[in-house]
């Protein structure tokens, strides 16, 4: 029997509502439907009124979410893509993201954002969010990258006191599988090391965390040992497992399915150089997507992102310094 | 209502001399709305949203003076503790969320609070209520709170004082329909409309539609006209206010309007009504001599973080991990 990430998301989302009377699931599409990509397939009627089908509202749905978490509940809000969450932007970012800062009162919520691209998903349907939400205070940002992970960050998402922006990667959903949804449990803001090496450093999240082990596996033929560090979580940032995989190899190379401008890799290559510049035997380099909306077919796509090419011809590059 | 006029003035007063930073914005012409929504409340069970000029429904709610002094002056003892300012403050705790300025925001929080209780089983006999202003029922955050509140069918209460002016935008550069209580058709809920110059008739309207959505009838929307007798902010001397507004029936003070109420209807007389003026501007004069002698925050002692988890986490490694459906 094997698991997929998105059975690891319901799973997830099923466990919490049998064990915590607090948790209710609201988001567009979710309830009968079971949700555009099938996360709460069947929860509906497992659980009735814990799952709500909400109208395509995403700023009230944030909105109704942040008053339930005032009372004393812990919603999930489906997002249907990543992208629309972009209309209840000023929820999240200025409603539950300032509250515990203000008031001393943390709100609780998990805002599920499918994230990334896939093919033929086009500009609206594919972004990653990531590091526009991780660049305001008062947010959790997480970008699970395995099964388990998916399983496990999601239940311990829902246990932070904090709101938490759960990005799952679309292209992961059904195509990565696991035998089981078991896992080394590390707690949410620590980074692990997915593949060890010792020539160079690449540090990925999400979906680009299995480019880059595929990028590091066609490397290892021609003898370089490259290490993968998976963040896991973005916000906050465990810059430490980084250096430490730094100090080891001596060169960076950051890697993000998200927008170039500033984000993610930019502040791991940032914070590196500014910890740990002493460790660096080459300039920290970065890989991002293209600085264009995402494209929708899947040829300009596939070179629109990082790929296991790009990623190898960028290591190569760093390797040679 | 007069109480909050009192502390508004003095407010103004304490800006005018600098000794409040920021800015100040006053509720003056609207506490007739405010005041009869804050009465008809109950605090402890229903939930109250406030917005920039509610001072006088934050008084009758039971939010305490000080903690208005208190975050105007920045004293540490406030709910806000020198963090946010004026009148972005509450008591989330309490029924009372805090407002962001980001208009039209707090409708989808007050359904999300009733949704909770719902789901907790304890919504019956309960409802929340918000306030606006013209301005803010051109924002998007506004249509969906109530479109949402009304497909859930919650016991919500908005109340729009369409003071005439958002900032200096006059409602003809804000809406097109004749009455913004138009609107309420829309939604598939509750409108009523009232003069909001007249406290006796914001006192029977809005407990009316309280009384509507206890009841389960859902959403409910009043439109109180009004005009804002104030500027925006007290930076703003609203010099683009036309004059006939001013002197019309719009114009009229309702505070002045509710004192000829009282007395005219035997509820109080004029010797009572100032002996509650003495009394109403003693306790302003205290709330802010105590705000003033507190100490302000302390960016030496700030914990700067804006999360209530404290990262990192301990690593508690899982037994074997059995549960799959």
């Amino acid at each position: 029997m094997s698991v997929t990430y998105i059975d690891a998301i319901r799973a997830a989302q099923e466990t919490l509502l049998r064990e915590d009377s607090r948790v209710f699931l609201y988001g567009q599409d979710i309830a009968t439907f079971g949700g555009a990509f099938k996360a709460t397939k069947g929860l509906a009627e497992m659980f009735p009124n814990r799952v709500f089908d909400s109208p395509i509202s995403e700023d009230a749905m944030i909105g109704l979410a942040v008053g339930a978490a005032i009372e004393g509940m812990r919603p999930i809000i489906e997002m249907q893509f990543a992208d629309f969450s972009s209309v209840a932007f000023n929820q999240i970012v200025n409603q539950a993201a300032t509250h515990f800062y203000r008031t001393g009162m943390p709100i609780p919520i998990t805002v599920r954002l499918p994230s990334g691209g896939t093919p033929g998903s086009g500009p609206f349907h594919s972004q990653s969010m990531e590091g526009i939400y991780a660049q305001y205070p008062g947010l959790v940002v997480l970008t699970p990258a395995s099964v388990s992970d998916a399983y496990h960050m999601l239940i311990d998402a829902v246990a932070l006191d904090d709101p938490v922006i759960f990005c799952e990667h679309k292209f992961l959903y059904r195509w990565l599988k696991a035998k089981s949804i078991n896992g080394d449990h590390l707690p949410i803001g620590q980074a692990r090391i997915i593949r060890p090496g010792k020539h160079a450093t690449v540090v990925a999240y999400s979906a680009m965390v299995h480019e880059a082990v595929r990028a590091a596996d066609r490397l290892q033929q021609d003898g370089w040992e490259i290490e993968v560090v998976d963040l896991r979580s973005v916000k906050p940032l465990d810059i430490d497992t980084v250096l430490a995989s730094v100090a080891r190899t001596g060169r960076l190379l950051a890697v993000g399915e998200a927008f170039p401008w500033g984000g993610v890799t930019a502040e791991v290559v940032s914070r590196v150089t500014e910890e740990g510049f002493h460790l660096l035997d080459a300039p920290p380099q970065r890989l991002n997507a293209r600085d264009t909306p995402v494209p929708y077919h899947p040829k300009l796509w596939a070179a629109h992102r990082p790929t296991p090419e790009s990623i190898c011809q960028a290591l190569r590059k760093l390797l040679a310094f | 209502m007069l109480r909050a006029r009192i502390l508004e003035n003095k407010l103004s007063s304490l800006y005018k001399a600098g000794k409040i930073v920021g800015g100040v914005y006053l509720g003056r012409g609207q506490e007739a709305v405010s005041a009869a929504l804050g009465s008809a409340l109950i605090p402890g069970t229903d939930f109250f949203a406030p917005l920039i000029r509610d001072q006088a429904g934050r008084t009758a709610f039971g939010e305490p003076m000080l903690d208005c002094t208190r975050t105007y002056l920045g004293s540490v003892q406030g709910p806000m503790r020198g963090r946010d300012g004026n009148i972005h403050r509450g008591r989330p705790k309490s029924g009372m969320p805090v407002m962001i300025s980001h208009l039209g925001s707090q409708v989808s929080v007050v359904a999300g609070m009733l949704f909770a209780k719902r789901l907790q089983g304890t919504l019956d006999g309960r409802v929340g209520a918000t306030c606006i202003g013209d301005g803010a029922s051109s924002t998007g955050a506004f249509h969906e709170g109530l479109n949402i509140a009304a497909v859930e069918k919650l016991p919500l209460v908005v109340i729009i004082a369409n003071n005439q002016f958002a900032y200096s935008t006059p409602n003809h550069r804000q809406f097109a329909c004749a009455d913004l209580v138009e609107k309420a058709r829309g939604y598939g809920i509750g409108g009523m409309t009232v003069d909001g110059t007249d406290l006796l008739a914001c006192a029977s309207v809005i407990t009316e539609a309280i009384h509507r959505a206890r009841a389960g009838q859902g959403p409910q929307m009043v439109v109180a006209r009004l005009l804002r007798l104030s500027g925006h902010g007290e930076h703003d001397d609203g010099f683009y206010v036309p004059g006939d507004l001013r002197q019309g029936h719009y114009g009229r003070d309702c505070v002045e309007v509710a004192m000829l109420q009282l007395v005219e209807n035997g509820i109080a007389t004029v010797d009572e009504i100032f002996e509650w003026q003495e009394q109403f501007a003693e306790e302003v004069q205290r709330a802010v001599a105590q705000a003033q002698q507190e100490e302000p925050p302390d960016p030496y002692h700030e914990d700067w973080t804006a999360l209530s988890t404290r990262f990192p986490l301990p690593h508690h490694p899982p037994a074997t991990q059995s549960f799959f459906p």
